[in-house]
């Protein structure tokens, strides 16, 4: 099954933002943002904007009906700056004109009198500072102090983690259309139709159900566009409410780059401690995140850098402290992942390290800590573990132990190329980690010519959660897919929605969607049972668009039981909610059953260094996933190649740079790289994990949208391997590890 | 007025000359499926097809419609994606190969590739998986991996070779006959009049995308007397509208670079090399410039149009200040024919191998004195898998895994000219290192002697492409990396 969208792709006929037709009379906007990265805003000069050809009108922060206020979980950022600006890029005026062109220019006309305040980057500084968006978190289990002392090696270190840049291609947008009553209707590019609904209402001052927000596709999300796309929908709407004109923006790619936040950069510590059979005893990890200038969704991404601390381990005494800290950077944000791969990438260093130290591989230790069944993660939960099945049955498919020597026999051989080989296990768990977002509604309706229509919450973005409902609703309904629609996101339709996020939308909509279609079938059913003169609805079954009794085909087409059904004037729609049961987590003893389930895996990451000139090449990535039952191998595969590739990214070419003055100098796709077809691995293998375990997900079929990102990280200690085998030396564990690094790790004297 | 065929429509509007074909496609023929990804040429989701009348005939070239002035359309078959679905709602072998391996997720990037792909398809050449997956060098795609996309590269390969064709529709058949009745050349000649000299294209709409639709522009990239790459005997003369494409597909060019491919292939992306013209490169002026160091390494000379000549190394006054007067545009470049003692190695590093700008680049050009017959050439790369196919030639070349050659060959330098970018606040011709290196015999005392002299002729900053201190190790290695590719000769350095 193939993702439903595909044909329309490929011929280009797909709707994003940028192409939906304008309405008459819109008017385009522009922002002009913060040149500086910290300083009291003294005054604008607009002046020459607002003479400038084609300009309506200028909007600041004093021009606002409602709350000028776009924080979601703390109300800690304004929509449009005012007293101080806190980095740079935030946006300070809007400029709406007759045409996109001629917001531009007229917004290049402003200035700001700005008098400059000490720019803080560096997330060890606002700590120091004690500039923190909420007090430092903690996980505890057992005692690490007490540990360490029976510990027969401990290791100490620090890591440097840069952030990373979605670059989903589709650029952030909005475009806003006034309605009856003052009220809008927006489109927008986002994850989060509700959120945007909610900020719009909140700058507004409108009430939430005269604001009706419309998704049809994402040219890309991976959590970019789950809190940062609100800004931009306000934007527009606010316009809107000034002008009574449908206002768009489409941002430009380096305004893009400029105003929104990245992945989180993190500065952390960690000391592990191991026995003599290198098992560990005790980690202790501290976590400066790299907040930016607000909250945005710091906390939870926090949050989740706790969780994933010790990965796929099991380690009895654990102490892990993060700190969110302030800094005058773009309030960074979601990213594939949020937070776990942070809290990863550590352990794995910890573990590289001590490997290096105690001159073995980092495999065995990996391989001697993978957590078993009903072993405790730090937050409490019980794990129904696959880690160490996932590792077995990699090794049994690609055998780690080959790999290893034939990198170490190249290795004797060649002059300029070294190769290295790294071992990745991975456990990410899926909900929503606060638990009140683990909800989703499904609005079906069965028309009566028998086709289908669904709403969710969900929101496509390419990782194809809308083939996977229409795939549920199919099932339930015994029809063919191409019977069902799924519908654009519509907070009309599906009201108070979580974000697309968390890699839970296709189980969180689509099991909604399930129980709306088995209600709607349990009605048919009934009505088919006298049609069919069967004594109970027991034996009847939907199939292949016809009814079935006694799995015979009855002649009775699904079109004549839906006609049937209305003519009885049963209800052929159904609103269905689904909440995940049975998770719960107090953060005030930061213990709980938060997640709905894990998923597994390990990959192996062979790399090849040109020793010659510092660049490298990704030979392989082979992985062992958890897919519990793949209900859609075409697109959980692509998610997996997807997310390997986007994290090896992350760990190897994508580069943010922020000046010290806080100026983003990797601000456009000529300065910040990200894999091209010819920087993927040559190979990637999936071995799907083979188990019968039942899990709480749609159909048994996991979540996939993060996890194998995680995969990627391997990739940076693959390099590290490379370098160590022709020099000798030991690298800091400072991801991205780019070509740059490499040589001068490689010629450290020169 | 601008003349040309946009999918099935003949076009003939007065719209800015500087207007972007993709702002042109989209806001005024409304047709959305070409989409905005970058506007700088890095994505390729704006990819379109350009074809030219050569001969009676049409070549399709790929392009980013972001980089490109409405200027260079005229007389041309434009293509977008609605020029090449089937109009009975269908899908081409590309789109249905694109389907089939699930090479689309999000969407936004698809048709860039498909257009991409659609031009690999178009002519009779055959069709190779390694040169399909260069057609989409280009393009960038943030969610597959590019792995299915590779699937499909393959099955359009599998499809063609199986004598599937249908790659676009019947009207395609018709386009020579009425690109040949739209006028041409004479509107074509550069006015004097322009305030800028226009080219490809693929610098300017990067640098100032805003004020060109206003700029009263003259635009040389059809400028028939700029074309053209000419083996004149002692010399070779490029135009200065020849593209990076056109080199790679000049005999005389390939016949004097033996492994032209495997360098030009580190050089940006195929749609931007079939637009990047060497003259505009060369006036751009950029410290990284990768066709600048190429031919500053040949020792090249300029020819401006009014006639004045003089050599490319005296082009570059301080950053992108020039020895050459507003009204000037170059017309083409001459530099010497390679002869057998030739020698020439071009090398870049960036953070991206392809499709990057450089951190550092450099060539050298050496005449070499050896053994006659014996001394060695590196065979071309045949092959995307360059590291492994390394290892592969040095085994050839000397008969042991990697080893280094046997040193009975000795070869003295006659003449040397070597180039760097990302060194400099300009192009640098490194005029003491080549200097040095006359008279020299190849060996490792050699090579860190001059990498000495070469250190104090640079002078690199600490950017965004790397650090101070990177970039002079970066050259000392790429330096090395020249004698090693070209000789087999390393300096003892670690």
């Amino acid at each position: 099954m193939k993702n439903l969208d595909s044909k329309s792709h490929v011929r280009g006929e797909s709707v994003f933002l940028d192409d939906i037709a304008v309405v008459y009379g819109t008017l385009y906007a522009c922002v002009f943002d913060s040149p500086v990265a910290h300083g009291r805003l003294k005054a604008i000069n607009v002046a020459d904007a607002e003479n400038s050809k084609g300009v309506v009108r200028i909007i600041t922060a004093k021009d606002l009906i409602g709350e000028n206020q776009i924080g979601g979980i703390i109300p800690d950022e304004p929509l449009l700056a005012y007293g101080t600006v806190h980095f740079q890029g935030q946006p300070i005026a809007i400029v709406l004109a007759e045409s996109e062109d001629l917001a531009r220019k007229a917004a290049k006309k402003i200035t700001a009198q700005i008098d400059p305040l000490p720019v803080v980057t560096d997330p060890r500084i606002a700590a120091a500072n004690g500039d923190l968006i909420i007090p430092p978190k903690k996980f505890v289990l057992g005692s690490t102090a007490e540990a360490f002392k029976t510990c027969e090696h401990v290791f100490e270190g620090r890591t440097e983690l840069n952030g990373q840049e979605h670059l989903y291609i589709e650029t952030q947008g909005a475009y806003a259309v006034p309605a009856e009553n003052g009220g809008l209707k927006i489109y927008s590019s986002t994850q989060g139709p509700t959120a945007v609904q909610r900020t719009v209402c909140r700058v507004t001052g409108l009430p939430m159900h005269h604001v009706e927000v419309d998704v049809q596709r994402l040219g890309g999300g991976f959590g970019g566009k789950e809190d940062q796309a609100n800004a931009w929908a306000a934007i527009c709407a606010v316009g809107v409410q000034l002008t009574k004109r449908p206002v768009k923006y489409a941002l430009h790619r380096m305004e893009d780059m400029r105003m929104t936040g990245k992945r989180h950069p993190y500065s952390s510590d960690y000391k592990i401690g191991l026995d003599k059979d290198l098992k560990i005893v005790a980690y202790e990890a501290t976590f400066y995140q790299n907040a930016g200038a607000s909250a945005d969704l710091s906390p939870p991404v926090l949050e989740r850098t706790l969780f994933h601390c010790t990965n796929s381990y099991y380690i009895p005494n654990v102490t892990a402290t993060a700190y969110s800290c302030r800094t005058n950077l773009p309030p960074n944000t979601a990213f594939r992942g949020f937070g776990g791969p942070q809290g990863m990438f550590v352990i794995e260093s910890a573990i590289a390290h001590a490997a290096e130290k105690l001159k073995v591989k980092a495999s065995e230790i990996q391989r001697k800590n993978l957590i078993a069944d009903g072993d405790e993660f730090p937050y409490g939960q019980k794990a129904e573990s696959d880690a160490i099945t996932t590792w077995t049955q990699a090794n049994a498919a690609y055998d780690f132990t080959r790999l290893q020597a034939e990198a170490h026999e190249f290795n004797g051989w060649s002059k300029y190329l070294r190769k290295g080989v790294a071992m990745m296990p991975v456990c990410f768990g899926i909900s929503f980690t606060k638990t009140p977002m683990n909800h989703a509604r499904s609005l079906v309706h069965v028309y009566t010519d028998g086709s289908v229509a669904v709403s969710t919450g969900a929101v496509e973005m390419g990782q194809g959660v809308n083939t996977k409902i229409a795939q549920v609703a199919a099932k339930v309904f015994g029809l063919p897919i191409e019977r069902i629609k799924i519908q654009t996101t519509n907070t009309l339709r599906v009201a108070n929605t979580s974000p697309t996020a968390a890699s839970a939308a296709a189980d969180l909509n689509g099991k909604a969607t399930q129980a709306a279609c088995e209600a709607i079938r349990s009605r048919l059913l009934k009505v088919a049972k006298t049609l069919v003169e069967a004594k109970t609805t027991a034996g009847i079954t939907l199939r292949d668009g016809f009814v079935f009794k006694k799995n015979q085909n009855t002649g009775l087409a699904w079109q004549s039981l839906v006609m049937e059904a209305h003519l009885q004037r049963v209800c052929l729609s159904e609103h269905a909610h689904y909440a995940t049961p049975d998770i719960n987590f107090d953060w005030g003893t930061a213990k709980g059953n938060p997640f709905a389930y894990h998923v597994y895996g390990t990959a192996v990451v062979g790399v090849t260094v040109d020793c010659l000139r510092g660049r490298y090449e990704i030979d392989f990535v082979k992985c062992c996933h958890d897919f519990g039952s793949s209900m859609n191998t075409s697109v959980d595969n692509g998610q997996i190649e997807g997310g390997i590739v986007q994290g090896l990214g992350w760990m190897t070419m994508e580069e943010v740079f922020y000046d010290e003055d806080g100026k983003l100098r990797s601000n456009a796709f000529s300065t910040y790289k990200v894999p091209d077809i010819y920087s993927v691995p040559k190979e990637i293998a999936i071995e799907p994990l083979e188990t019968k375990r039942k899990n709480n997900a749609i159909l048994n079929s996991k979540a996939v949208g993060e996890p194998p990102l995680m995969y990627g990280i391997a990739a940076c200690f693959a390099i590290r391997n490379a370098v160590k085998a022709f020099t000798d030396c030991s690298p800091c564990f400072d991801a991205p590890f780019t070509p740059e690094k490499v040589l001068m790790q490689l010629y450290p004297s020169a | 007025m601008i003349d040309f065929i946009l999918n099935n429509e003949t076009i003939n509007t007065d719209l800015s000359a500087g207007m972007t074909v993709l702002d042109f496609v989209r806001y005024y023929k409304n047709l959305k499926g070409t989409k905005i990804g970058c506007r700088e040429g890095d994505c390729g989701a704006c990819t379109v097809l350009v074809g030219e009348l050569k001969n009676d005939a049409v070549s399709y070239r790929t392009m980013t419609s972001c980089l490109m002035p409405l200027a260079n359309a005229r007389g041309k078959h434009i293509v977008t994606i609605e020029g090449v679905n089937p109009e009975d709602g269908s899908l081409t072998p590309v789109q249905q190969a694109m389907c089939d391996q699930s090479g689309t997720q999000c969407g936004f990037c698809t048709v860039g590739f498909v257009m991409s792909l659609t031009g690999f398809c178009i002519d009779d050449t055959v069709k190779m998986p390694q040169m399909a997956v260069s057609a989409i060098d280009g393009n960038i795609c943030r969610c597959t991996g590019y792995k299915s996309i590779e699937r499909a590269a393959n099955e359009v390969c599998q499809q063609w070779a199986k004598g599937s064709r249908g790659f676009v529709p019947g009207y395609f058949s018709d386009i020579a006959g009425r690109l040949v009745k739209l006028k041409k050349a004479e509107d074509l000649q550069p006015s004097a009049n322009g305030r800028m000299f226009i080219s490809g294209g693929t610098d300017a709409y990067v640098q100032r995308p805003d004020d060109i639709p206003e700029i009263d522009a003259t635009f040389l990239f059809y400028d028939e007397q700029l074309r053209g790459i000419r083996d004149l005997g002692k010399t070779i003369e490029v135009g200065a509208s020849a593209t990076v494409t056109d080199l790679l597909l000049s005999p005389v060019m390939q016949s004097a670079f033996p492994k032209m491919y495997e360098h030009l292939k580190l050089v940006s992306s195929t749609p931007i090399r079939n637009m990047a013209t060497i003259g505009g490169n060369l006036i751009n002026a950029s410290p990284i410039g990768d066709m600048t160091i190429w031919f500053l390494a040949l020792d090249a000379e300029v020819v401006f149009g009014h006639g004045r000549q003089i050599p490319l190394k005296q082009l570059y006054l301080d950053y992108k200040k020039l020895a050459k007067t507003d009204r000037e545009f170059i017309k083409a470049i001459h530099f010497p024919k390679p002869a057998a003692d030739f020698r020439f190695n071009f090398e870049k590093v960036c953070k991206r191998t392809y499709l990057d700008i450089a951190t550092v680049n450099t060539a050298i050009s050496l005449t070499v004195e050896g053994t006659p017959g014996k001394a060695w050439t590196p065979p071309a790369l045949t092959t995307g898998d360059e590291f492994s196919t390394h290892e592969a030639w040095l085994a050839d070349a000397f008969g042991e895994k990697g080893g280094p050659p046997s040193q009975q060959i000795e070869f003295t330098i006659k003449d040397c000219h070597l180039a760097a970018g990302g060194v400099a606040p300009i192009p640098l011709f490194l005029a003491e290192t080549s200097a040095f290196l006359k008279g020299k015999t190849i060996d490792s005392a050699t090579i860190e002697d001059a990498n000495i002299i070469m250190q104090a002729e640079i002078s690199p900053i600490s950017d965004v492409r790397g650090s101070e201190s990177y970039k002079r190790l970066l050259l000392r290695q790429l330096f090395r990396a020249h004698f090693v590719e070209l000789f087999g000769i390393d300096s003892a350095t670690e």
